[in-house]
């Protein structure tokens, strides 16, 4: 644990301290073997899990700070600026004003599935967050799945819908629940595939082992470069997973002029809060997805030497990202649900199930080729 | 037993109940959307005990085609068939009596036998990710009933649309 | 960690199940929560074929018959629940009922 690597790999360094410490004083206690390693656990996942839990709202907190001001200067005018300077302590004061706020129950409602949808809803989202890989051996776990994982995390946001459009005993919510539910299941299809063709690139579906696939050229061999599958596959991607959290140009089952306010009509307070955190959670998680697969995520140049470079390469990555999905609330009309359907299944679905097509023989031509090479040379 | 061992216990029986509690539910409740939200937490449950059985693939397909289609079709289902007249009556058809006895049989029958069986194992530890070994089985071993699942769904897919449509 | 539970445990909890999703199937009476029923069945044959895939498999690397096994399941289980749910929203828009008592035309 020289100084070296505790500048150069901050969290990690502090990490491995915390758990030699708390090693050598299970030892002092006198316990040791299997039952120190099961405590050392839960105490190191729980120190884990609350800096993800503590880490969450402050990134969606200023995410709605971000967009405040970004949306606010493409409109000509300058967003939130006298809470603090710049507006920085805007979401502050927004947090109190959830957390304050009555809680109204309307009459009618079923009262276990209302309250149940908001937590239903942001459940999946924190589930995410374990498997995104913030940097260099910088993710809560490592699965071997974790891809899979993440598009299934994104997939129950569709019963918390339901539940929250049907548990609210109003017309205009159940119409909102049922369009958002039809739009996630139908645009589930195109991102799922979307992902495949990185897999298919990769050759494994863990979140790590695709970004460690993209070492090559210097830390710049991302699969956004591997034309013209990568580019294709990016924007798919990234129409897919916007349609699947509902944000513009697909924010349909949530318009303020359609659906008064779509699923989430009846909720005010926290129970709100709890909508409007899991959105823009969701806006990060797809955004940190898309930055880790099709940009290389920790990856670029001298990560290998500086690991703590690759926390600064995500993040900046991420809120590219970030910042284009903005670029789109900003500037881009709502789709029409019709329009939104007829988009997903007779032009993305055909269009990826092509792109699939394409990567797989172009991956087996070239590994035929390659093969070809070798025995020629041999 | 090692501590390994008693907490792995401990964590199954958990599951084992909150998986059983759920389908107890699902089973009896008055109100059908519950009863479906309760299919739901079942479905969760039997995805933990795939997680226990070192089958995670399994798992996270079942949460996302059970919960995130099967259960969202059954929930649609509900709503577009709603009566008027919700939660009049108890739930159960006129032979939910006999339907318990018989089925009470059945689980202690079941029970015994598998009590009683002298089952052949061969446990032995997986190391490696298994994935990419089911995919290749999945497309030389088992590629004649992938073909015909493939069909099937097409087949699926026409005849609910001529079916359901108005 | 794998040895520590028994194979029978789960093959209780999977007749324990698939008694429950029969009681569902048999004795309710909203068609859908029949089909919920038959869900349930078709999820505790699932564990028990993972249960054996996994205690029983010589090599269960390369022999993963249970897994597929369950995999397919999973596919024909939702190609059933469209098929049937689609009968039921056809019956109740003719019928005006989902009750499985009142839809008894073929009954002598």
């Amino acid at each position: 644990m020289d100084i070296w690597s505790f500048i150069t790999n901050p969290f990690v360094s502090i990490y491995q301290l915390i758990r030699s410490l708390l090693t050598s004083l299970l030892g002092l206690i006198g316990l040791s073997g299997d039952v120190a390693s099961v405590i050392l656990f839960f105490i190191m996942g729980g120190l884990v899990i609350t800096v993800i839990l503590l880490v969450a709202p402050l990134l969606m907190m200023y995410m709605t700070w971000l967009e405040r001001k970004v949306v606010a200067r493409m409109q000509d005018r300058v967003g939130p600026n006298r809470v603090g300077a710049f507006g920085l302590l805007q979401p502050i004061a927004d947090m109190i004003k959830f957390l304050t706020k009555e809680d109204i129950v309307p009459q009618g409602v079923d009262k276990p599935v209302h309250l149940l949808a908001p937590i239903v809803v942001v459940i999946p989202v924190i589930l995410s967050f374990a498997v995104l890989q913030f940097g260099v051996g910088m993710g809560a776990v490592d699965l071997n799945l974790s891809l899979l994982f993440l598009l299934a995390m994104g997939s129950v946001a569709t019963i918390a819908v339901f539940m929250a459009g049907f548990g609210s005993h109003n017309k205009f919510a159940l119409i909102g629940g049922m369009r958002a539910a039809a739009q996630i299941i139908s645009y589930e299809i195109p991102q799922i595939l979307a992902v495949a063709v990185i897999v298919l690139l990769a050759g494994t579906i863990s979140l790590n082992g695709v970004i460690e696939k993209q070492s090559g050229l210097f830390g710049l061999g991302w699969y956004i470069l591997y034309l013209p599958v990568g580019p294709i596959a990016f924007f798919i991607f990234l129409l897919a997973a916007t349609a699947e959290i509902n944000r513009v140009p697909f924010d349909l089952p949530e318009a303020e002029s359609e659906l008064v306010a779509g699923y989430h009509t009846e909720y005010s307070g926290m129970k709100f809060g709890l909508f409007y955190l899991a959105e823009f959670l969701n806006t990060f998680i797809i955004s940190a997805v898309a930055a880790s697969i099709f940009f290389g995520g920790w990856q670029g140049p001298f990560v290998q030497q500086i690991p703590a470079l690759g926390i600064a390469y995500f993040f900046g990555k991420t809120i590219l990202l970030i910042f284009i999905q903005l670029w789109f609330r900003g500037t881009l009309p709502r789709i029409r649900v019709d329009q939104l359907m007829n988009f997903g299944w007779k032009r993305l679905v055909p269009a990826t199930l092509a792109l699939i097509l394409f990567t797989a023989t172009f991956l087996w031509a070239y590994r035929l080729f390659n093969q070809f090479l070798t025995s020629l040379g041999g | 037993m090692d501590l390994i061992g008693i907490i792995s216990q401990v964590v199954f029986f958990l599951v084992a109940a909150l998986t059983l509690a759920a389908a107890f539910a699902t089973v009896l409740l008055r109100n059908v959307f519950h009863a479906g939200l309760a299919l739901v937490g079942t479905f969760f449950g039997v995805a933990a005990i795939y997680l226990m059985l070192e089958a995670e693939f399994l798992a996270i397909v079942q949460v996302l085609i059970y919960i995130g289609a099967i259960a969202v079709l059954i929930l649609f289902a509900i709503m577009l068939t709603r009566s008027l007249m919700k939660n009049e009556d108890s739930g159960m058809n006129k032979q939910w009596a006999w339907a318990a006895i018989a089925i009470s049989t059945l689980f202690l029958g079941m029970f015994i036998v598998i009590l009683q069986v002298p089952w052949l194992l061969n446990t032995s530890v997986i190391g490696t990710d298994i994935v990419p070994f089911l995919g290749t089985e999945l497309l030389t071993t088992y590629l004649l009933p992938f073909e015909i699942v493939s069909v099937l769904l097409l087949a699926t897919l026409i005849g609910a649309f001529i079916i359901a449509r108005e | 960690m794998i040895n520590d539970i028994p194979l029978v445990y789960y093959l209780s909890l999977s007749a324990a199940l698939f008694c429950v999703g029969l009681f569902g199937a048999l004795a309710r009476r909203n068609a859908i929560a029949v089909l919920m029923g038959i869900e349930l069945m078709l999820n505790a044959v699932n564990i028990n074929f993972v249960a054996f895939w996994r205690y029983g498999s010589v090599n269960p690397i390369l022999n993963q018959a249970g897994i597929v096994f369950a995999l397919f399941v999973i596919t024909v289980a939702a190609a059933e629940a469209a098929v049937g749910l689609a009968l039921v929203i056809s019956i109740y828009r003719s019928r005006d009922t989902v009750n499985v008592e009142e839809i008894d035309l073929l009954k002598w």
